[in-house]
């Protein structure tokens, strides 16, 4: 293993990252701090509480699965779509790495970004409403788990995008939308029958209820089912990976 | 002096089955500077992208100091240093970080006095804050060769390294590249200008259509140039050249029906009045004549015509 290759890339991503610090820090709580007083405020003074937690610490977990979510794929995505883009990838491609390395440089990066993003996120969350994690373990071991296959998803998107509109095909056509849907602001529960059995079909609920269950204890499905999905979509993007560098596929001619 | 880059039969189909590189062997010595000269879409790019590993051949065997680019790539890799044909660079920036980076991504430990070596030898110095986007082009192709020297290559390619450069800067250029060359790079740079091969070139290879045409020594190869050859058709063949018209100049032809004479055009004379004196002095009776350019100046004929197109 190259690592300082590796470290090379993780550093050059995170000056970018760092080089827009502000901008990286006041979008986030911005839009956290909107979403409470919109859903928190205006739909929270309706629904007093779900499962045992007052609306406005529900929406807590589901915001940042959100955030983070969306982060880590446009991160990782832009992050190696760019070289590509403007041509420095002839450094990558002639370096004595190998496209491991390169993925964990510009992967590692992208779900530190995320993370740090998600952090911001709780922090904020913590000035509007009253939450105590009951596994805080768990709950920071899923949002890394997150994190790192959301940019592994990234990554991909990223590798086979051939322009800017591709890069932006996937995240907004699938993943919005799953996440939207994925109970970010509601229990599945809350659902008529017929959408609780559609919403199983849709991976992001696992996630959001597994982040959930760490936050207050209780979840929309089974704690390990979320484990199970979560680590089946990891290696389903590592099966990707695994593929796309035997095949060069869209990186050499 | 050993062979430090070593291509053979190298060759090169892109997707849709074009053929760029068509069994290219070429051998590159230790610490010597070699231009490929070639028309636009000869292949030259191809050819170095496929050694630096940014295109995969389709076959052939390329080492790097005894090192396969395929079967051993670290090691291969971590020798050379690449100048790109563009200017690939991200703009925002800065142009330490730039090369900072790629130190870092050819595996070696920091060494910021080595980088203040380089960028002060290349006159970046004072620029080492900018970002890239403030820099002039001829800067931003200076940032390119340090990058490409700050992991200490052996081998560095610098793919036209001149093409859109005013003449000063043109100049300049060359007075790195034989600074480099001085610190015991070897170095291989692609030109479509004969003027910039034979000002900085100990050997020069010729490539067009994907095939190496020609690699020789540039002074051979000048010598070559500009001369043309007279050909004395004669009635009956002959075994051996007569006495009188023995010299280094004139030769025989296989068949011994032809006399072959070398001469330079651009001498005050070329000899041929006195050669055909000779030639009836030795009671040769001659059927026809013929002159004939050398066959490396129908390549640059060709070549400039393919240009012009
Ligand atoms: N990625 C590619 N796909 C298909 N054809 C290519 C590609 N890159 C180069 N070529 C073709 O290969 C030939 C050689 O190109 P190149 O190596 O760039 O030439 P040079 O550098 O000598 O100008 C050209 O005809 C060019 O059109
Ligand atoms: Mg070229």
């Amino acid at each position: 293993m190259n690592w300082t290759a590796i470290k090379a890339i993780y550093t050059f991503e995170m000056t970018r990252f760092f080089r827009t610090i502000t901008q990286s820090i006041i979008s986030p709580v911005l839009s956290t701090s909107l979403y409470f007083v919109v859903f928190g405020a205006a739909i929270g003074s309706r629904i007093d509480e779900v499962e045992g937690v007052s609306y406005g610490a529900f929406i807590v977990p589901g915001l940042i699965m959100l955030s983070v979510i969306t982060q880590s794929i446009s991160n990782a995505s832009f992050g190696i779509y760019f070289p590509k883009f403007i041509g420095t990838v002839y450094e990558l491609l002639s370096a004595p790495i190998n496209f491991f390395e390169i993925v964990i440089g510009y992967v590692g990066a992208a779900a530190t970004k995320a993370l740090f993003i998600g952090t911001i996120i709780l922090i904020t969350a913590f000035f509007f409403v009253d939450i105590t994690i009951q596994h805080p373990i768990a709950m920071v071991a899923f949002l890394i788990l997150t994190c790192i296959s959301f940019a592994l998803m990234g990554f991909i998107i990223g590798i086979w995008a051939g322009n800017f509109e591709q890069l932006q095909l996937v995240p907004l056509l699938i993943v919005t939308p799953l996440v939207f849907l994925g109970g970010s602001f509601y229990s599945i529960s809350m659902l008529p029958p017929v959408w609780q059995v559609i919403s199983h079909f849709n991976p992001v609920v696992y996630l959001i209820s597994g982040f959930r269950w760490a936050f207050f204890g209780s979840a929309d499905v089974p704690i390990l089912t979320s484990l199970l999905a979560i680590a089946l979509f990891t290696a389903l993007c590592l099966g990707v990976i695994w593929w796309i560098f035997r095949t060069g596929w869209r990186l050499r001619a | 002096m050993p062979t430090i880059l070593d291509i053979q039969d190298l060759r090169k189909s892109y997707a849709g089955g074009f053929e760029a590189l068509k069994g290219v062997d070429l051998q590159i010595e230790k610490g010597e500077i070699l231009a490929l000269l070639g028309p636009n879409g000869a292949g030259k790019t191809t050819l170095i992208s496929t050694v630096c590993g940014i295109t995969t051949a389709t076959s052939g065997k390329v080492t790097v100091g005894g090192h396969d680019i395929h079967d051993d790539f670290r090691a291969a890799r971590s020798m050379i240093g690449l100048v790109p044909q563009e200017i690939n660079l991200e703009p925002f920036e800065k142009v330490i970080n730039t090369v900072r980076f790629s130190r870092g991504l050819f595996g070696r430990p920091a060494d910021e006095a080595k980088l203040e070596k380089i960028l002060r030898q290349l006159s970046l110095w004072d620029k080492k804050d900018s970002q890239i986007r403030e820099l002039s082009g001829g800067m931003k192709r200076r940032v390119l060769i340090a990058k490409a020297l700050s992991h200490d290559p052996q081998v560095l390619f610098l793919d036209e390294p001149t093409a859109g450069v005013d003449v000063e800067l043109r100049k300049d250029m060359w007075e790195i590249v034989a600074g480099l060359k001085a610190s015991g790079v070897t170095i291989i740079l692609t030109t479509h200008y004969i003027e910039e091969a034979e000002a900085i070139a100990d050997r020069i290879g010729v490539i067009a259509r994907g095939e190496l045409l020609l690699v020789e020594e540039k002074d051979k190869l000048m010598a070559r140039l500009g001369k043309k050859q007279l050909e004395v058709q004669l009635t009956e063949p002959i075994t051996e050249i007569p006495l009188a018209l023995q010299s280094p100049d004139v030769e025989l032809s296989a068949d011994g029906q032809a006399l072959i004479y070398t001469y330079d055009t651009n001498a005050e004379r070329t000899g041929i009045t006195k050669l055909l004196a000779k030639v009836a002095e030795s009671g040769l009776v001659l059927r026809d004549v013929a002159t004939r350019q050398s066959s490396l100046e129908d390549i640059f004929v060709g070549m400039l015509k393919e240009d012009a197109a």
